[in-house]
């Protein structure tokens, strides 16, 4: 399989297409703003928590198919998990697409390791990861919206 | 009739001066079709910029020996070169700095911070490279000035009544690009800066990408400033140009305080150099301006007569092939316009098709090509840009085009 190909995988073009959970959230006790200013991406991560468990995701924004695709795994990989799951998946997600994942840990990661093709690309590890900052941000010191 | 024939241009023949063509790319030659970000540079080029390391190099204005007088000789030399380029009046009329960037915040630090004051106006345009932009906003900021920008069409041409309307007995410096980098825009500088001068108002034109493409004649333009880089115009990075009427340059404080831009130096104060020297503090890229020297008469030797014609046929010539595919649009469709190709391909990002581009040796810029309020103005996030240069081939947009087919296929 050529580099290309194993960047853009079925699994990613198809998400890209359709991707999960794409939508605001009215409920939503914390959302974050994600931008790369390289490429003029931009998405809004909204969670609803309870207690320490991510209850629900969602996502909106524009951007390419890996930061898109990206997004929308990443929602459904961390609905229902803790925040330290949620962590820990991040950082082996992030060793996975700089190439830094140890051989073998790729099954942990699911689904999410079709993007493994990405640490061949490396400008395009922010695209992959910018989904999983705005997460870690809204969990981390999310602005809390006013009940509506 | 072969491309190369009808150009005037042995296009074949050039691209053996220019060593970095010849490279294969992920497996496939290299096309390469970012020539607005950065050009090539020809082996006079490089070989200039060695000989000057190997063989010449000293610092200038300063020692009294062999090396130094020769080395201050070859870049004065080139500041008189750069003079006869522009057709300024005089080589003091041409300061060297960083690239164009550093030639706009020149302007506006120095001649903006001493002249622009509360309520003052800076009209630029809305297609402007963020560095004729945020230089502004930042001198508004600095001076209680403001700044106002001339909309542009839908195809992509200043909206001229909205520029008559703008021009105000307010208005200090009308500062607008030559070329859009993002849409490849001509615009009639000439006739703008006559214009904004019947208002007795100050006028700097980013010749950036002008600079490559056609003739810049300063005296012709009318305009009081203007930049270019060295880089964009097949010369070394880490140089640029400003032009500067030499009355207005006169008149201007330093920029930069150091060596070299003084008169006198006591613990108590100084004075300081006369113009071009006032405006270079430093040891500068002295290298990097002779091999923007050897990449002058480089251009010089093509002229731009053949190299206009040889550019604008391979601008129809992709126009043509690119413009039509399916799902494609144009960004940038002004009637006159140098070899830029922006467009967006429906539902697939930009930096998408860079990747599949990439992946077949092409070499395109994808982005919002610093000047994001044109992507605002078109509605789009960012755009794909081909930019071309005289060594560019018709079998090259043919790839462009193939590669733009493969991208279709993929996204599906």
């Amino acid at each position: 399989m050529s580099s290309l190909s194993e960047l853009y995988q079925n699994v990613i073009l198809e998400h890209n297409r359709s991707p999960r959970n794409y939508r605001p959230m009215a409920d939503a006790d914390r959302h974050a703003e994600g931008h790369n200013p390289l490429c003029g991406d931009q998405l809004t991560v909204w969670i609803r928590t309870k207690g320490d468990v991510i209850e629900d995701v969602s996502f909106q924004g524009s951007g390419c198919a890996i930061s898109r695709a990206s997004a929308s795994l990443m929602t459904s990989a961390v609905k229902g998990k803790t925040r330290q799951e949620a962590a820990l998946l991040f950082d082996r997600f992030h060793r996975l697409v700089t190439g830094a994942l140890a051989p073998g840990d790729a099954e942990t990661l699911g689904k999410l390791a079709v993007f493994s093709g990405v640490s061949e690309f490396p400008i395009r590890v922010k695209c992959a990861s910018l989904s999983w900052h705005t997460l870690k941000a809204a969990l981390d010191r999310g602005t809390a919206q006013p009940t509506i | 009739m072969t491309a190369t024939a009808t150009a005037g241009l042995d296009v074949e023949q050039l691209r053996k001066d220019f060593p970095i063509l010849s490279q294969r790319v992920r497996g496939k030659p290299l096309v390469y079709l970012d020539n607005a970000a950065t050009s090539q540079k020809p082996r006079s080029v490089i070989d200039a910029v060695g000989r000057f390391y190997s063989a010449e190099n000293a610092n200038i204005h300063r020692g009294v020996h062999f090396l130094s007088e020769r080395a201050t000789g070859a870049y004065e030399a080139v500041r008189g070169r750069i003079a006869r380029f522009l057709n300024a009046s005089s080589p003091g009329e041409i300061v060297f700095t960083r690239g164009t960037t550093e030639a706009i915040n020149l302007v506006a630090q120095s001649w903006g911070r001493s002249t622009v004051q509360p309520g003052d106006e800076i009209l630029v345009t809305g297609m402007e490279h963020h560095s004729n932009l945020v230089p502004w906003q930042l001198l508004a900021s600095q001076t209680g000035a403001s700044v106002r920008a001339v909309p542009i069409t839908d195809s992509g041409e200043l909206d001229l009544d909205a520029f008559d309307r703008l021009l105000t007995d307010r208005t200090r410096l009308l500062a607008l690009t030559y070329i859009s980098n993002a849409l490849g825009t001509i615009n009639p500088v000439r006739e703008l800066v006559a214009r904004a001068r019947e208002h007795g108002v100050v006028t700097l034109v980013d010749g950036a990408q002008a600079a490559p493409h056609l003739p810049v004649d300063v005296q012709a333009l009318g305009c009081d400033f203007l930049a270019f880089s060295g880089h964009k115009v097949f010369g070394p990075t880490g140089v640029g140009v400003l032009y500067g009427r030499e009355a207005l340059l006169e008149r201007m404080p330093p920029w930069q305080g150091g060596g070299d831009m003084i008169e006198t130096v006591t613990l108590e104060g100084s004075t300081f150099a006369r113009p071009p020297a006032r405006f270079e503090a430093g040891t500068p890229m002295i290298a990097a301006v002779i091999g923007l020297g050897a990449a002058l008469d480089y251009v010089g030797s093509l002229g731009f007569g053949p190299i206009g014609a040889r550019e604008d046929e391979l601008l129809a010539y992709a126009t043509e092939q690119v413009g039509d595919l399916d799902g494609l649009r144009l960004v940038g469709t002004a009637r006159r316009k140098a070899g830029v190709l922006s467009f967006v391909v429906d539902g697939v990002h930009p930096h998408d098709v860079s990747a599949v581009l990439d992946d077949e040796g092409i070499a395109v810029r994808a982005g919002h090509h610093c000047a994001q309020p044109v992507m605002r103005r078109f509605g789009v996030p960012a755009t794909v840009r081909a930019s071309f240069a005289f060594y560019n081939t018709r079998e090259e947009i043919d790839a462009l085009a193939r590669g733009l087919r493969r991208v279709r296929t993929l996204f599906a």
